[in-house]
């Protein structure tokens, strides 16, 4: 068994480790407990908000405007960032790089550990990454970092983030937003 | 897949980094026009592969180059590939590669070519195998020859170095008679595998063996390859692409053994098929060639 990381989060998946797996539909899930979509929401809003240096990672899916949806989602992403004071960093490929990645602006799924630590990441969101790219990168930062990761999935979400929200399109995006806007001024960000 | 996939959203511009905006920009994908991609791009135009992590002066590299700035249509191409060195570059490549288990890359081919016929029955999808001497001639001889007898309508690209060079320089089929290695300290006991002849004799509608030392040529071979392929059946390109390492060149002297070569073991072998023969005077009347 390996070490368990600086944050004491599992290396392993969770799915492995804490027999969890991803939430049912309509549903998310937090850490070790599958909760409502909203909850999970204002928790991610709220640690985005209130962590050191919050970062977005959109991916592939949303960074290219390969279809009407992703046009859609890059929008609503780009006021994501605005309302969570986050900075964004692209995941625009997949293809390990050679010699080496540029901590500074890209994050790489091969080696995603290496962005965290270099702009000190606390609060991260994965957006618009293919799945299994996805997992990869999130369990190495669960195992290597001590940041708190989200998933916002088009799909059935990633047991390995620490929150996921699943069947994430366009229209849930928005309703994101909306939750963030609520968390910001109860926190008087 | 289409070239809309490589188009930023305006909202990301600003955070990508500029080697994307320039591969969106300058790169030579085919869009529209099929005449405008060509060898004479890779002077001024983004590359698709930019940087890769072979040794310095492998012709491999350059060959790949040459291959990449011809495809016919590289955002409709996908490339499969197998173990070996030829597969340390497919990671960087900017186009849809699979990397398939070693010696299984025609049937993988096969398979994807296939599916793609039947979920994109208006597009055009080319499927380019490419990989070296042992996945194609050693131990995936039995998948690239059935899938000649298949009449598969792939493309197969043979990388020659005449050696197994990345495990440290074992002989392998494609070796010459004679020739000795690190590994093969007794020399080869028989003869190199004529590949180019058994591509012939199982049915592919074009066959031909060259070194890479004339980028246009390369370029021309690919480009008539994946035509043929597209409307006829397999058709295969055997390229010599020498391990400078393991033949004790310098890395400025792997051009100076193609063209050696060019000479001797990989002297011109063109076979092209009579309905292909035809098909490709079409392609130039249409001005595909």
């Amino acid at each position: 068994m390996a070490n368990l990381g600086p944050a004491h989060y599992s290396p392993y998946p969770v799915a492995f480790y804490d027999d969890l797996l991803t939430p049912p539909e309509g549903k998310a899930l937090l850490l070790t407990e599958i909760v409502d979509e909203e909850v999970a929401m204002r928790e991610i809003a709220r640690v985005m908000l209130t962590s050191e240096n919050a970062t977005i990672f959109p991916g592939p899916q949303v960074l290219y405007a390969w279809n009407d949806e992703a046009k859609k989602k890059a929008t609503l992403i780009k006021e994501m960032a605005e309302v969570l004071n986050a900075k964004m960093i692209p995941m625009y490929d997949y293809r390990p790089k050679y010699p080496k990645i540029d901590a500074e602006v890209e994050i790489n799924p091969n080696h995603p550990n290496l962005t965290i630590w270099h702009n000190n990441i606390k609060a991260c969101i994965f957006v618009g990454v293919h799945c299994h790219y996805a997992n990869v990168a999130l369990k190495m930062i669960r195992s290597e970092t001590d940041c708190y990761t989200a998933a916002i999935c088009g799909l059935s979400g990633h047991e390995d983030a620490m929150a996921t929200i699943r069947d994430q399109h366009a229209s849930e995006m928005a309703r994101f937003i909306e939750i963030a806007k609520e968390v910001k001024k109860e926190l008087g960000k | 897949m289409s070239v809309d996939i490589y188009k930023i959203n305006p909202e990301f511009r600003d955070i990508m980094p500029q080697e994307i905006i320039d591969l969106e920009d300058n790169a030579t994908w085919a869009g529209e026009s099929v005449e405008k991609r060509g060898i004479n791009d890779l002077t001024d135009k983004k590359e698709i592969l930019e940087e890769h992590s072979l040794c310095a002066g492998c012709p491999e590299a350059a060959a790949l180059r040459y291959i990449l700035a011809a495809l016919p249509l590289p955002e409709e191409t996908i490339i499969v590939n197998s173990t070996g060195c030829t597969s340390l570059m497919f990671p960087h490549i900017a186009l849809h590669t699979v990397h398939s288990m070693f010696g299984n890359q025609n049937a993988v081919a096969s398979g994807i070519k296939r599916t793609l016929d039947w979920r994109f029955p208006d597009k055009t999808k080319d499927v380019v195998v490419l990989a070296g001497d042992g996945a194609t001639i050693d131990i995936g001889l039995d998948y690239t020859l059935q899938s000649f007898f298949r009449q598969e309508k792939i493309t197969t690209i043979c990388f020659d170095n005449e050696v197994y060079a990345n495990t440290g320089g074992q002989e392998s089929g494609s070796t010459p008679k004679g020739q000795v290695f690190k590994m093969a300290p007794k020399g080869k006991v028989f003869d190199k595998v004529p590949m180019w002849e058994l591509a012939v004799t199982s049915g592919c509608q074009y066959s031909v063996k060259l070194t890479a030392s004339a980028p246009k040529k390369v370029a021309k071979v690919l480009r008539e390859a994946v035509l043929i392929a597209r409307e006829l059946g397999p058709t295969y390109i055997h390229l010599y692409t020498p391990c400078i390492l393991e033949i004790g060149l310098a890395a400025n002297e792997g051009l100076w053994e193609m063209k050696e070569q060019d000479k001797d073991r990989f002297a011109d072998f063109k076979y092209v098929s009579p309905e292909a023969e035809a098909y490709l005077k079409e392609c130039k009347k249409e001005g595909l060639l």
